[in-house]
């Protein structure tokens, strides 16, 4: 049976106090694109810092298999784009230079795949495997859609160019897996719809598993192909037909979603 | 004004003065964007108190100049890192400790000697042979440890957290970022003088931030304008026989205001 790109045992995760996540246990094979539903609150955030390693927890996170120091060794092949990045709207470097920003020498990235295929993993198509590293950005940035803004300060263009640059420099190592933390958030619906049919290529074409939160149930239907509905625990997981067919997993997920809003709107805490 | 340039001493100091501000203005713009624009200040009068320590006790000032400012520095990105205490703030309170411990080794040497007036000064055309030999060589190592991390250097500075993902090694680099500020630091007190040397930090930097789009032709222009600054300010001093930390730092003001007012210029055209 091929390794699962990423599999989660047992995590309990948070700041202080209550945990914002409690004994979730969840696999994704390759190949998938899992969308991940919550309410605000819910720990999604809390969940995808714990796999990345920006999070203390306590229970079981393997990528490819591999856990502890050597989970960490592969983050190079693991793209991450949270809600928003923060930077500086002054800093001096145009979108092909943060694009460029992490690209790894073929040395240590042949190290990484050697982890990945030892453990029985299979890496993305390399389409980003060009001699240069101006090639790689190039195809990074078309993939896209952002080559037209490449000689763009990154502070001078829009949320949405600006989150889509950001997936273009999660792509320059040929990632295997990309964590996406509700990208689209901040965006119009023009992007939106952009950003989707970037994921579906970036799935289809190039054989990466998409691990994506949102709040979107329609764009989960059309884009996922599996789904995890959490609110701290997980309820529910399993295929994305399962999941839209089971009135009670998409009633919860609505029930909790209005509770977390109505919270949110008297003034309640926003995690 | 030329007839200046056939002077050893004069020659002695532009060589010196040019691989200083070049390395200073490289720095400047990852201190800049860092918010840590007075850091060189901070270093430079941790260095102070190293200085009045080493007249006081009879050590070599420039040694015990060195050690007080790259453990100052170092002292700072740990407070930085483990308090909640923000980045200017821990700057002022390195500053403001460097100061306090040289005025009080000072009044126990019986006042501001001459010594400690150059240092606070500097006076780059008292350079030795010796001097600019060794800056020479320290500035050709920080350059090019700096040029070789870069990329690296421009991720943590642009996003330490996606940074980390990326698998850098952010507490490790910003250890030998400090500590190449505060080697670079100590050889500007040569040049400017403990008081000045933001002359050489931040102006060109800001400068460079202004009118450059990419990271490359940012630096570029920051060293550009670093060294003009520093090449035009030694020939005006030697010529009038003025203080050249003075003239220095007043050239690289009028490039940054020319550069400020030409940015306003060409805006309004475009507009």
């Amino acid at each position: 049976m091929p390794v699962n790109a990423l599999e989660i045992r047992d995590l309990t995760a948070g700041y202080g106090g209550a945990p914002a996540v409690e004994s979730i246990s969840f696999a994704v094979a390759q190949g998938d694109i899992l969308g991940i539903v919550g309410p605000n609150g819910a720990g999604k955030t809390t969940l995808f810092r714990a796999i990345l390693g920006l999070g203390s927890y306590k229970g079981a996170i393997s990528i490819c298999g591999r856990q502890g120091n050597a989970r960490l060794a592969l983050f190079p092949l693991v793209g991450y784009v949270p809600q928003r990045i923060s930077f500086e709207r002054s800093f001096p470097a145009t979108v092909r230079d943060i694009v460029g920003m992490g690209i790894l020498p073929e040395r240590k990235l042949a190290r990484c795949e050697s982890l990945v295929e030892d453990a029985g993993g299979k890496l993305a198509h390399k389409y980003c495997r060009m001699n240069s590293r101006h090639d790689k950005i190039s195809t990074a940035l078309d993939v896209v859609g952002m080559a037209h803004l490449a000689g763009k300060r990154i502070g001078e263009v829009s949320g949405g160019e600006a989150q889509r640059a950001f997936i273009a420099k999660s792509l320059v190592n040929d990632p295997l897996l990309l964590i996406l933390d509700e990208p689209a958030t901040s965006v119009d619906v023009a992007t939106q719809e952009k950003f989707y049919e970037v994921m579906k290529r970036l799935n289809s074409e190039f054989g990466i598993t998409i691990v994506w939160s949102s709040h979107d149930l329609d764009a989960i239907s059309r884009v996922a192909t599996r789904v995890a509905c959490m609110d701290r625990k997980m309820f529910f997981h399993g295929d994305k037909d399962a999941f839209f067919a089971d009135e009670d997993a998409v009633r919860a997920y609505k029930e909790s979603a209005m509770q977390s809003h109505m919270h949110d709107h008297r003034g309640g805490s926003n995690c | 004004m030329l007839d200046i340039l056939e002077h050893l001493f004069v020659q002695k100091a532009l060589v010196a003065g040019v691989a200083i501000s070049a390395v200073c203005a490289f720095l400047g713009v990852f201190l800049v964007m860092r918010r840590y624009s007075l850091f060189g200040d901070a270093v430079s009068h941790v260095a102070f108190g190293g200085v009045a320590v080493g007249l006081l006790t009879g050590a070599w000032p420039i040694w015990t100049a060195f050690v007080a400012a790259v453990l100052g520095g170092i002292g700072l990105e740990r407070l930085r890192r483990v308090s909640s205490i923000p980045g200017d703030a821990a700057v002022a309170i390195l500053l403001v400790a460097g100061l306090g411990v040289g005025v009080l080794a000072a009044s126990a040497t019986g006042g501001f000697g001459v010594d400690l007036y150059s240092f606070l000064f500097g006076n780059i055309l008292l350079t030795s042979t010796v001097d600019v030999g060794v800056i020479a060589i320290v500035s050709a190592g920080v350059g090019a440890t700096l040029f070789a991390a870069r990329r690296q250097l421009l991720y943590v500075t642009f996003n330490e957290e996606q940074a980390r993902v990326a698998g850098i090694a952010v507490e490790r680099l910003g250890y030998l970022f400090i500590v190449l500020t505060s080697v670079t630091v100590i050889m500007s007190i040569r040049l400017v003088g403990i008081l000045l040397v933001s002359a050489l930090i931040v102006l060109p930097s800001i400068t460079g931030i202004m009118t450059g789009a990419s990271f490359a032709r940012t630096v570029l222009i920051a060293v550009i304008s670093g060294v003009s600054s520093v090449v035009a300010g030694i020939l005006v001093s030697a010529h009038y026989d003025l203080a050249p930390s003075g003239a220095i730092a007043l050239v690289g003001v009028a490039i940054l205001v020319g550069a400020i007012v030409a940015r306003a210029v060409s805006g309004r055209r475009t507009a």
